[in-house]
């Protein structure tokens, strides 16, 4: 694992979320609690809705287009419609949000 | 065989008692009536409502002539009695001797005359007959100055009558504050508020030292020397039990008349009935307990063993529409705890005292609903330890969400009050729906109960399903969502009643199942908080639709629509190549005109609508709204600026209702239209508030919808100006904001309410559509504002569009 520093968690509003670009693709960070945030891919099986614009309550967030609900602890989408996000590790630590990089996708430079 | 009962005095207590006898056995008494009123039963209560005008005497009449004909008793109305004489058992009036094997002394009482200087002269009466009713009325006449000595109910009453029959009214109250012996201080000061409102001016602590006048009375002199002109002086200090005949006759005596359980006195054949009576130290003046006396005393002539016990007494009163209630005891002491609740722009004060985990009293001021359920808890000695921290909310809060609300309903007694808007009580809808009327239409056909705002239609229903158990299939009252038990309506009334401000407020108080709502809730609990505390309750974005919390529209590739607004439809060339300009520059594929007369620019990147909103706002241009759930465009045609047909500047007055009206958050998207002749250039009839400009005026228009449903408008009302246009619209937006279901459109929650209500409140009632428009305009002062400047200007905002972290820049390194 290698844990990148992608920024303060109080950069995400409570019940809300932020985006991180990243080579494989925009990663939604959803912050459910005070000292809460998970990672999970921003985009919906559904129709491609971005996920970091839907809101965000309990540990799920709901896609913005067509009101998908997905469990952010498993990624699996919940109720009646079927499919699944990718979720990725990530850490608070002092308040800084550390996100596992091997398992984003991102290549080190070096 | 037949035995004479003579009743000395036809009033409310004796009255019942002759329909408790005649309904028991018809035949067992001949009957004889005195009365020194040269009439018989009539409903004294209800002469309040004759001295202000709103009754008749007919209309309270209990008994008529006929009635006592027909039943064969003998009527001495007008007739003062002389004596009784227990030895020979014969009641002597002025018009001659009647023998009797019983005896009713049902005398009633006196007014309480302070003996001052003056009290005697003409000018100076009481208030506790029809005569003395007749004779202030007469008095009002001539309009002028009344002086009413006495702040309690029956001066208070005689003040309001007075006042609405055009006198000048001042009311004196020996102590500090009002109805002291039902309302504690606070709920005296707001009935004094009330008063005052209404013109009528209370000095409290004034004694008075004497009636000045000559022939007649022509003012008051109080003891502070202050000499106030007085044309009437009511007094209305209280009433004393009329024990004069008792007493002559060497019955027992002490403050009333002396009656055992049975109603008896010391006198075996002889009984008495009513205010006259003192039972165990207790006098009574109020009319519950009497008729508790008649049904005893019926029994006791009958030989039926039955016995009067004195019960816990509740107040509710209406004084001029002032609604207070009390119960119990209330003053304060060490062993006893207050829980009080005040909500003074609504002028509404609650106090419960406490004392051992029981209720012992209770006042209440402009909000008395539940009265009769604290009364309940009062009488019973109800152990309340467990919702005391919910009591003073009343009962539908008691047990959280697993209670049952049925037992609720099922626990009221039958006086108290469901329908606020008509009135009507309990007992009146439950024999509704014994005699026939199975579902809520029928209700409300027959008892009008919930045919008005339908706020009360949940307890209605509660009442059906009580009532008819199984034989009643509850249409489902849905919740928001699986998150709460409760129904958008429900919500919307316990944000307002228990004053809850915060999310978090009403996800603990009203039981919600999860931590922070979910996406179906909490967009409608967010709305209803700034709708209901414009002041104290901020908006929450994170409980916003993406639309609403990034001020545009989304579109299915997840970019956005940039509205920018255009008052009225009306733009300017340099506006036109600001817009051109920015659509240049962050490459926005599609320019498109909308419906409601505005440019729409289409397919902008989220993290570019900082930038272009800037741009936009330095050529003056602000936020369409084009994505909001409140006001969105005003559409106009070109009205008398250049149309032939045009009767009016629709195109100004369409500017002037959207800078009135922009920024506000309603319930569902609003649409207006303002149209310059019935030609409805502008399509004003399908839209939610829709004008159209006639010759003399202006159209308001409501409910039209133009979208998953069409619907045409209906008239709301007419009015002659711009100003009242303006405000009569402010209204309904607000009253609309203020009652109806998140994501309904107007036209969806008038199916709901109805046409005929919203008349009644800002046609009809003049003040509170200005009310209305008045709490509209608060909320604006919060509201009235572009959010694209906000969230464009403020560093932490703005940086919120953008990506937190951008890892494909690192990789590129």
């Amino acid at each position: 694992m290698s844990w990148i520093d992608i920024g303060h968690i109080d950069d995400i509003p409570l019940h809300g979320a932020r985006v991180v670009k990243t080579p494989g693709g925009c990663v939604g960070l959803f912050r459910t609690g005070p000292q809460q945030v998970f990672a999970a891919s921003d985009r919906c099986p559904h129709k491609g809705g971005p996920l970091s614009e839907g809101i965000v309550h309990g540990h799920s967030v709901t896609c913005p287009l067509h009101n998908w609900v997905f469990d952010l602890n498993t990624g699996q989408a919940l109720g009646a419609d079927e499919g699944r996000i990718e979720t990725y590790p990530l850490r608070v630590e002092a308040g800084r949000l550390l996100i596992d990089g091997t398992a984003i996708g991102k290549r080190s430079a070096a | 065989m037949t035995q004479k009962l003579v009743i000395i005095g036809a009033g409310m207590a004796s009255g019942r008692v002759i329909e408790h006898l005649l309904d028991a056995d018809p035949g067992a008494y001949d009957i004889t009536l005195f009365n020194a009123e040269p009439r018989g039963n009539y409903n004294r209560i209800m002469l309040s409502p004759v001295l202000s005008g709103e009754k008749t005497y007919e209309e309270i009449v209990t008994h008529s002539d006929a009635w006592y004909a027909e039943r064969g008793i003998t009527c001495r109305f007008g007739e003062h009695v002389v004596k009784i004489d227990p030895e020979m058992k014969v009641v002597e009036g002025e018009n001659g001797h009647v023998p009797y094997d019983k005896l009713v002394i049902a005398t009633g009482s006196a007014p309480f005359i302070i003996p001052v200087p003056g009290h005697d002269l003409p000018g100076v009466i009481s208030y506790r007959d029809l005569d003395d009713t007749n004779a202030m009325i007469e008095a009002a006449a001539k309009g002028g100055k009344a002086v009413v000595i006495g702040g309690g109910l029956l001066g208070l009453e005689a003040a309001a009558g007075l006042k609405e029959r055009g006198m000048e009214v001042t009311v004196l109250h020996l102590m500090g504050h009002l109805m002291e012996r039902q309302l504690d201080e606070a709920a005296g000061y707001l009935l004094r508020k009330d008063l005052e409102a209404r013109g009528i001016t209370v000095k409290t602590q004034a004694s008075t030292k004497a009636i000045l006048g000559e022939d007649r009375a022509r003012a008051v002199l109080l003891d502070s020397g202050e000499t106030l002109g007085a044309d009437l002086v009511v007094m209305a200090v209280g009433i004393r039990p009329e024990t004069r005949l008792a007493t002559d006759a060497h019955l027992d005596v002490a403050r009333g008349i002396e009656v055992n359980a049975q109603m008896q006195t010391s006198h075996p054949d002889i009984y008495a009935v009513g205010e006259c009576v003192e039972f165990d130290g207790h006098l009574f003046g109020l009319v519950a307990p009497l008729y508790d006396q008649a049904k005893v005393l019926a029994d006791s002539l009958l030989d039926q063993p039955n016995a009067f016990v004195v019960k816990e007494l509740a107040t509710k009163l209406k004084v001029t529409g002032c609604d207070l209630f009390s119960a119990g005891d209330f003053a304060e002491g060490e062993t006893r705890d207050d829980i009080v609740f005040r909500d003074p722009a609504r002028g509404i004060y609650k106090r419960l005292v406490i004392e051992e985990d029981r209720l012992v009293g209770a006042v209440m001021y402009g909000d008395t609903a539940d009265g009769s359920w604290f009364f309940g808890l009062i009488k019973d000695g109800t152990d309340i330890e467990e919702m005391r921290e919910t009591l003073i909310f009343g009962p539908a809060f008691q047990g959280g969400a697993s209670a049952d609300p049925l037992s609720a309903v099922a626990a009221l007694p039958p006086e108290a009050e469901i329908c606020g808007c008509n009135g009507v009580c309990k007992g009146q809808i439950t024999s509704a729906i014994e005699r026939g009327a199975t579902d809520l239409g029928a209700i409300r056909a027959t008892t009008k109960a919930s045919a008005s705002c339908g706020t009360c239609t949940g307890l209605v229903e509660q009442l059906l399903a009580v009532t008819l158990g199984d034989g009643y299939a509850a249409p489902q009252a849905q919740p928001i969502c699986g998150c709460t038990h409760h129904t958008h309506e429900d919500v919307r009334r316990l944000i307002k009643s228990q004053e809850l401000k915060s999310q978090a407020a009403v996800w603990q108080e009203l039981g919600w199942t999860t931590a922070n709502g979910c996406h179906i809730c909490r967009p409608a609990v967010n709305y209803y908080l700034l709708a209901d505390w414009p002041l104290e309750y901020q908006d929450d974005p994170q409980s916003r639709f993406v639309n609403e919390r990034k001020h545009a529209n989304i579109q299915k590739d997840g970019t956005f629509s940039v509205v920018p607004r255009m008052w009225g439809g009306i733009t300017t060339p340099d506006e036109l190549r600001a817009i051109a300009d920015a659509a240049d520059k962050y490459d926005v594929p599609t320019v498109k005109v909308t419906g409601g007369q505005r440019i729409d620019l289409l397919g902008v990147r989220g993290e570019d609508l900082p930038g272009i909103w800037s741009d936009l706002n330095r050529a003056g241009l602000v936020s369409g709204h084009a994505y909001s759930k409140g006001l969105r465009t005003v559409k106009t045609c070109v009205g008398t600026d250049h149309c032939r047909f045009g009767t009016q500047d629709s195109t100004g007055l369409g500017i002037k209702l959207e800078k009135h009206l922009w920024g506000s958050w309603t319930p569902h998207k609003l649409k207006l239209a303002v149209s310059g002749c019935p030609r409805n250039c502008a399509e004003a009839t399908c839209k939610d508030i829709g004008v159209i400009c006639v010759d003399s005026g202006y159209e308001i228009h409501v409910g039209g919808a133009a979208g998953m449903e069409i619907k045409g408008t209906e008239l709301l009302c007419k009015v002659a100006t711009e100003e009242e246009a303006i405000e009569v619209i402010s209204a309904m937006t607000q009253i609309y904001r203020e009652n109806a279901k998140y994501l309904d459109r107007i036209y969806k929650w008038l199916a709901k309410v109805g046409l005929d209500w919203v008349k009644t409140q800002i046609v009809d009632d003049l003040e509170n559509r200005k009310a209305l428009a008045a709490r509209f305009e608060l909320s604006q002062s919060v509201y009235r504002k572009d959010p694209w400047a906000e969230h464009a200007q403020d560093r932490t905002t703005r940086a919120q569009y953008a990506p937190l972290a951008n890892l494909t820049l690192e990789a590129a390194e």
